[in-house]
């Protein structure tokens, strides 16, 4: 019993560590970009919810703000994309990551300026409520984050498969030059991308700020992410899901099972594990490069 | 403008151009031996730390600007070689073996660890590295018996030809201690870029696949390049200890990775005057901005208000600035100015302007 309580806690915070990761794969997979301010996304969205429903700010109603708040971060998206990404077009890899690193410096100070240095909870009607089976207790939100999660990697999944948009996405990545040629324009639909990844951003902070507290550094939780993200292999989406699961379900059995001291250590010594040994992740979409 | 005339093959393999640029490095070397009777002690120490940095940088700029791995984890390899240089001294060993030692050992663990890291490459040698780096963390505290744990470790000064140099005691001594292996490693480096290893480096960066037609073996390559860039860094670790006297497993943290990469893009990828422009930038900003909100308290009133967060915001905008117009860094910025004022009238706009790119996945073929 004690077991599947600790199952469910980690599979719900394992689901917003897949949503974070769900972020990354986003960009990833359209652009070939990493953007490692997508945990400092998730904060700000979070903020921009809290800023926006909560009585002591704005306290507009819950189902007010959720679409404001939303729109809002794939506005931000769009405009970082717009006037900052698109610089950088046909750059290398390691240049937009050192870039969007210090966008997450940035982004992380602005957000410390406008509502301080103190953990803050999200006022939801969600809050405080339990579902008792049998003995096993639920949060309520945890039994929301799942279920959002699953719906929107679902949603993702097929957009990204199924839609002509999403096809568009995943050929502009594979060769920019090709995207050109077909048609594609590549430029518009890098700023749909980050403006989605904004969306997913805020998701994902909404569902945090719902279950725990949330501070200018919560974005660090960006790192976990980026670990879950690499071990479900980057440019998957269900793998993004399924990496965010695992290091989500590794890490309160292992302050369970293990010294105090080593616990916090398992997820990235898995990995490590993962990269050494299947170094493009458990779905891995990497081929040996040929001339 | 100087048009140096060749008339020896030697002339092109030489470290510097002509008399002129031998005598100004010169000059600029004379200036920093007498430095300590040009300024006072405070100002000292905070050279003495852009140094310091700088020679971490000289060792990031082996990887990450020359072979092109970029790591998101050498302050793991900084605090394993401040680790091992006061573990060794505190066992016996004096300073003058322990230093090189502690540099050396720091190498070849990153040379171990490159072997698996070989693998990969892009953006996920850059996480397994940021990986390394939390981890590092950890390590040291739960080898607490070796390490000291979150309590950390303390050293005062050491004995070196018989003169106690120390931080505090006689910072002039350690100032000069700083700038000799400061040289050294540069020379080193120098040099290095002259060898057939220091273009392969080069090589693989530039393109994989043509280094490895070229027959450059890449995995030795990397290893190596890895080696020599830890072992560097290890030294700048170890000076780092002795620079700050006491630290534990926070000292080295994953900021310090991300501030030591940082550095040598601001200062400009690929170049050696690179880490130590960047150096100065890192080494000064916090002074600068304490200095700047002081002035800025003063005209608005407010007193002393703390802004946390500040350096990062701040230093997060130069970079961004400096990616999105400068990425060639300051180094870049430099070589503008003087080929503008070499060329005088003739300078173009578009002279330094970067061939149209488009990417291609590394996913997929």
């Amino acid at each position: 019993m004690e077991n599947l309580q600790l199952l469910i806690s980690g599979l719900a915070n394992g689901c917003v560590y897949g949503l974070i990761a769900l972020g990354f794969v986003l960009i990833y997979k359209a652009t070939e970009a990493v953007n490692f301010a997508q945990g400092d996304f998730m904060m700000l969205g979070a903020f921009v919810t809290i800023g926006l429903t909560n009585t002591e700010y704005m306290g507009l109603p819950f189902m007010v703000a959720l679409p404001i708040s939303i729109g809002l971060m794939a506005l931000l998206g769009y405009l970082l994309d717009r006037f900052v990404i698109r610089q950088m077009f046909g750059e290398s890899q390691v240049a937009v990551v050192i870039l969007t690193i210090s966008l997450g410096f940035v982004i992380r100070f602005v957000a410390g300026l406008i509502w301080g240095h103190n953990p803050q909870t999200l006022q939801n009607p969600l809050a405080g409520k339990d579902l008792n089976f049998g003995g096993l207790v639920l949060g309520m939100e945890d039994v929301a984050v799942i279920i959002v999660t699953v719906l929107l990697t679902t949603v993702l999944f097929a957009f990204f498969n199924r839609t002509k948009l999403g096809l568009a996405m995943q050929a502009s990545s594979q060769n920019q030059l090709a995207a050109y040629y077909m048609g594609i324009p590549v430029k518009r639909v890098q700023g749909f991308i980050w403006a989605l990844a904004g969306a997913v951003a805020c998701i994902a902070g909404i569902l945090f700020a719902a279950k725990g507290a949330v501070d200018p550094n919560t974005g660090l939780l960006g790192i976990k992410a980026f670990a879950a993200a690499v071990i479900g292999g980057f440019g998957s989406l269900p793998g993004a899901l399924m990496g965010g699961l695992i290091v989500g379900v590794i890490e309160p059995f292992a302050s369970r099972y293990i010294a105090a001291g080593y616990s916090q250590v398992a997820p990235y010594a898995l990995l490590l594990a993962v990269l050494v040994f299947r170094p493009h992740g458990l779905f891995s979409q990497v081929r040996v490069k040929k001339v | 403008m100087r048009i140096v005339f060749k008339t020896d093959y030697m002339q092109d393999i030489r470290p510097w151009k002509d008399g002129f640029q031998l005598s100004l490095y010169l000059i600029l070397l004379a200036i920093a031996v007498a430095a300590p009777y040009l300024l006072d002690i405070f100002y000292l120490g905070e050279l003495t730390n852009v140094l310091i940095w700088a020679i971490a940088g000289l060792g990031l700029m082996v990887l990450t600007g020359h072979t092109g791995q970029a790591s998101l984890g050498h302050a793991a390899f900084l605090a394993i070689g401040c680790y091992s240089n006061v573990i060794l001294i505190e066992q016996g060993v004096p300073f003058i073996i322990a230093f090189p030692l502690a540099g050396l050992l720091t190498g070849v663990i990153g040379a171990t660890i490159a072997i698996p890291a070989l693998r990969l490459h892009g953006i996920y040698l850059a996480i397994f590295t940021l990986a390394l780096s939390i981890l590092m963390d950890d390590v040291i505290v739960l080898s607490e018996p070796i390490t000291g744990g979150v309590a950390g470790k303390y050293i005062a000064g050491v004995d070196l030809l018989g003169l106690t140099i120390d931080r505090w005691g006689t910072p002039i001594l350690f100032y000069w201690l700083t700038l000799a292996i400061t040289v050294i490693v540069t020379l080193g480096y120098i040099n290095l870029l002259r060898t057939s290893l220091g273009r392969s480096f080069i090589a693989v960066r530039d393109s994989e696949v043509s280094a490895q037609a070229m027959g450059v073996d890449i995995a030795k390559t990397k290893t190596v390049s890895f080696g020599l860039s830890c072992m560097v860094t290890g030294w700048a670790g170890a000076l780092m200890g002795l620079y700050s006297g006491a630290f534990n497993n926070e000292t080295f943290s994953v900021v310090i990775s991300i501030q030591l990469l940082m550095m040598i893009v601001i200062g400009g990828l690929g170049s050696i005057h690179g880490a130590f422009f960047g150096a100065v930038v890192i080494g000064f900003l916090p002074q600068f901005l304490s200095i700047a909100k002081e002035n800025v308290s003063a005209v608005f009133g407010g007193g002393s208000v703390a802004i946390p967060g500040l350096e990062f915001g701040i230093f997060g905008m130069i970079l961004i600035l400096f990616i999105l117009f400068e990425p060639m860094g300051l180094y870049g910025r430099w070589l503008k100015i003087r080929t503008f004022f070499e060329l005088f009238p003739f300078y173009r706009k578009d002279m330094f302007k970067r061939q149209k790119s488009y990417l291609k996945t590394e996913r997929l073929r």
